[in-house]
């Protein structure tokens, strides 16, 4: 475990403690110790980087990592900045709860790859910075839970990580802009992907023509992932879906139909498509539990995420907690980078007693960039955002909660007779959201359900007084004074 | 064009060594996954669930969806596509909960 000059004396709290090592965590990080601050960084994984710079361990010897990558030049600085730096790196160290105030944080966690070993660590820190970033958001289909169907990040996290793919012929489906990376890397690393299935239409970008300008490197992007797909013969589908995935034990074929405005399917319009394996997702949504069970106040974005409310130097809604990067909404790893390093700026400036945000050049650059960016990310949004009509292509006998095994005629069945309005109601009547992963996978769908399908789609409450699961023998090992679950958070 | 991940990257990996998914031996290399390395064999199911004793294997594969439980040297409900694998691990296909020893 590095540690360093900048780790302060054992009684005493660290200036700050970053959550998470992504772009966001590191660019804070790294811009934080050089301004003096000693720094705690925490994150789950034994690796940093992050979901975006997921990279393989160096045992498996990748000569050319980069080749699964954008902008890796941009990781590669940050993590020689870090080991530069005299950044405490916390590595596999699964955070489940932060308490305290202002000043005084504890940050709770368990460690271990996958948490299990029932050792708690509490880190202490005068501020905080959440850089939890963003997870899949699914919607269900019938077959979805079959093997062989995949995230779409999911399936790009396990090939950037394990060099693994979950078939030869792979469809890729869903909406957002994550799909096209997806498709591309998963047709470079060998596999035949026949078909890039997206709910909107990418023309939609088109009705921002002043925010795409702005950002001309979104466009390279684009030209590049357009490229890359027309060189492996990936067809694009849009306004289409996959509405069902065949198969016993093992998918077998998907079936594809059209989708109209308002992503209903389109009668007759069904196609078969064989494949072994489907990569799905519908877009990022925020990964924020930590920051509600603190009472951070969210926002509903355009596409139906809850994000993070945050004020121009980056701090939440509670004093002395900042975040950044997409718990703010989500826009991607140069904004989250820019965030960060924002955020730390305004972090050192208040624990050296400013009350005025910085004002140097510096400051002025990272805000006007993060402003560009943050507006092609919301345009971005706006285009993917999911419309209320899919839930006509997921019938009463589909699962919608993976984990307690909950159909979706079981949850209409909440909302209709029994009078649930809300996904939380559903959940007590249903057990919908209540297994493993605690909604985190259904929680989007039963939203949807539960708001009977009319008007806008609404965002899940991302609430969990538990970010990673505990043991009772982690709980035990707390002082009463450091035990988390204040009862102000519902 | 690259026909593999590995080829892709110009991975030189280090020696492979055996895990065994149900007593049956499967190469894994080091620094991969357990779940990476059952992808690698064409394996995408170890759990059957609880109600309806259906297959499940990695889905959101970054440690959220706890799709991927596995039993792994006789400990139930680990995280396949989080935990590493060693030279030696015993995986078992995890039925329900993986503690029928509790069951009454």
């Amino acid at each position: 475990m590095p540690s360093s000059a900048s780790e302060p004396p054992a009684s005493q709290p660290y200036d700050l403690a970053v959550i998470g090592a992504g772009p966001a965590g590191l660019a804070g990080a790294v811009t934080a110790a050089g301004l003096g601050l000693s720094v705690a960084l925490l994150d789950a994984s034994e690796h940093v980087g992050g979901q975006f710079y997921r990279h393989p361990a160096a045992t498996l010897g990748a000569v050319r990592p980069e080749a699964l990558h954008h902008d890796w030049a941009a990781f590669a600085g940050l993590r020689r900045g870090l080991e530069a730096s005299g950044v405490s790196h916390l590595a596999g160290h699964h955070v489940w709860s932060v308490t305290g105030q202002d000043g005084d944080w504890a940050v709770h966690a368990v460690t271990g790859s996958d948490g299990g070993q029932e050792r708690p660590v509490r880190v202490r820190a005068r501020a905080l910075l959440l850089a939890t970033g963003a997870s899949e958001r699914q919607l269900p289909f019938p077959g979805w839970t079959l093997p062989g169907v995949v995230g779409a990040g999911g399936a790009q996290a396990m090939l950037k990580s394990g060099l693994v793919l979950p078939g030869r012929r792979v469809v890729v489906a869903g909406s957002g802009p994550l799909l096209l990376a997806v498709a591309g890397s998963l047709a470079a690393a060998g596999a035949r992907v026949p078909a890039v299935v997206e709910a909107s239409g990418y023309l939609r970008y088109a009705r921002h023509p002043r925010v795409l300008a702005t950002n001309p490197y979104k466009l390279v992007e684009a030209v590049v992932h357009g490229g890359a797909l027309l060189r492996h013969r990936v067809r694009p589908l849009p306004r289409s879906a996959v509405v069902a995935a065949h198969g016993t034990d093992r998918v077998e074929a998907v079936t594809v139909a059209r989708l109209d405005r308002d992503w209903r399917p389109v009668p007759g319009s069904r196609r078969r498509i064989a494949c072994d394996a489907l990569a799905v997702g519908h877009g990022l949504a925020p990964q924020i539990d930590l920051a509600t069970a603190l009472g951070c106040a969210t926002r509903r974005t355009v596409d139906a995420t809850a994000a993070l409310v945050l004020g121009d130097g980056q701090e939440t809604t509670v004093s002395g907690v900042w975040s950044a990067g997409e718990t703010g909404g989500v826009g991607g790893s140069r904004l989250a980078i820019v965030e960060g390093e924002l955020a730390a700026l305004a972090i050192a400036s208040r624990l050296d007693g400013q009350t005025e945000l910085p004002q140097s050049r510096r400051a002025v650059r990272l805000r006007r960039g993060r402003d560009r960016m943050r507006a092609f990310a919301d345009a971005m949004a706006a285009a993917h955002a999911p419309a209320p009509g899919w839930t006509q292509w997921l019938p009463d006998d589909t699962d919608v909660c993976r984990c307690e095994e909950v159909t979706a005629g079981r949850v209409r069945e909440a909302v209709t007779d029994l009078g649930a309005g809300d996904a939380r109601t559903v959940k007590l009547l249903t057990r919908a959201g209540m297994g493993w992963c605690q909604g985190r996978m259904c929680g989007a769908a039963v939203a949807c359900l539960a708001a009977r399908g009319g008007g806008p789609v609404p965002p899940p409450a991302e609430r969990r007084p538990f970010a990673v699961p505990v043991t009772l023998g982690a709980l035990a090992g707390l002082d009463a004074d450091a035990a988390p679950g204040n009862p102000t958070d519902d | 064009m690259a026909r593999t991940p590995a080829e892709l990257v110009g991975a030189q990996p280090e020696p492979p060594f055996e895990i065994t998914l149900d007593g049956r031996p499967v190469p894994a290399l080091p620094g991969q996954t357990v779940a990476a390395a059952l992808w690698s064999a064409g394996i995408l199911a170890w759990r059957t669930t609880r109600v309806g004793g259906r297959p499940r294997g990695a889905f959101c594969g970054i440690g959220q969806c706890y799709d991927c439980l596995a039993t792994i040297n006789a400990v139930p409900n680990r995280r396949a596509c989080l935990v590493p694998a060693r030279p030696g691990d015993a995986i078992t296909t995890q039925e329900g909960h993986g503690r029928a020893e509790l069951s009454v």
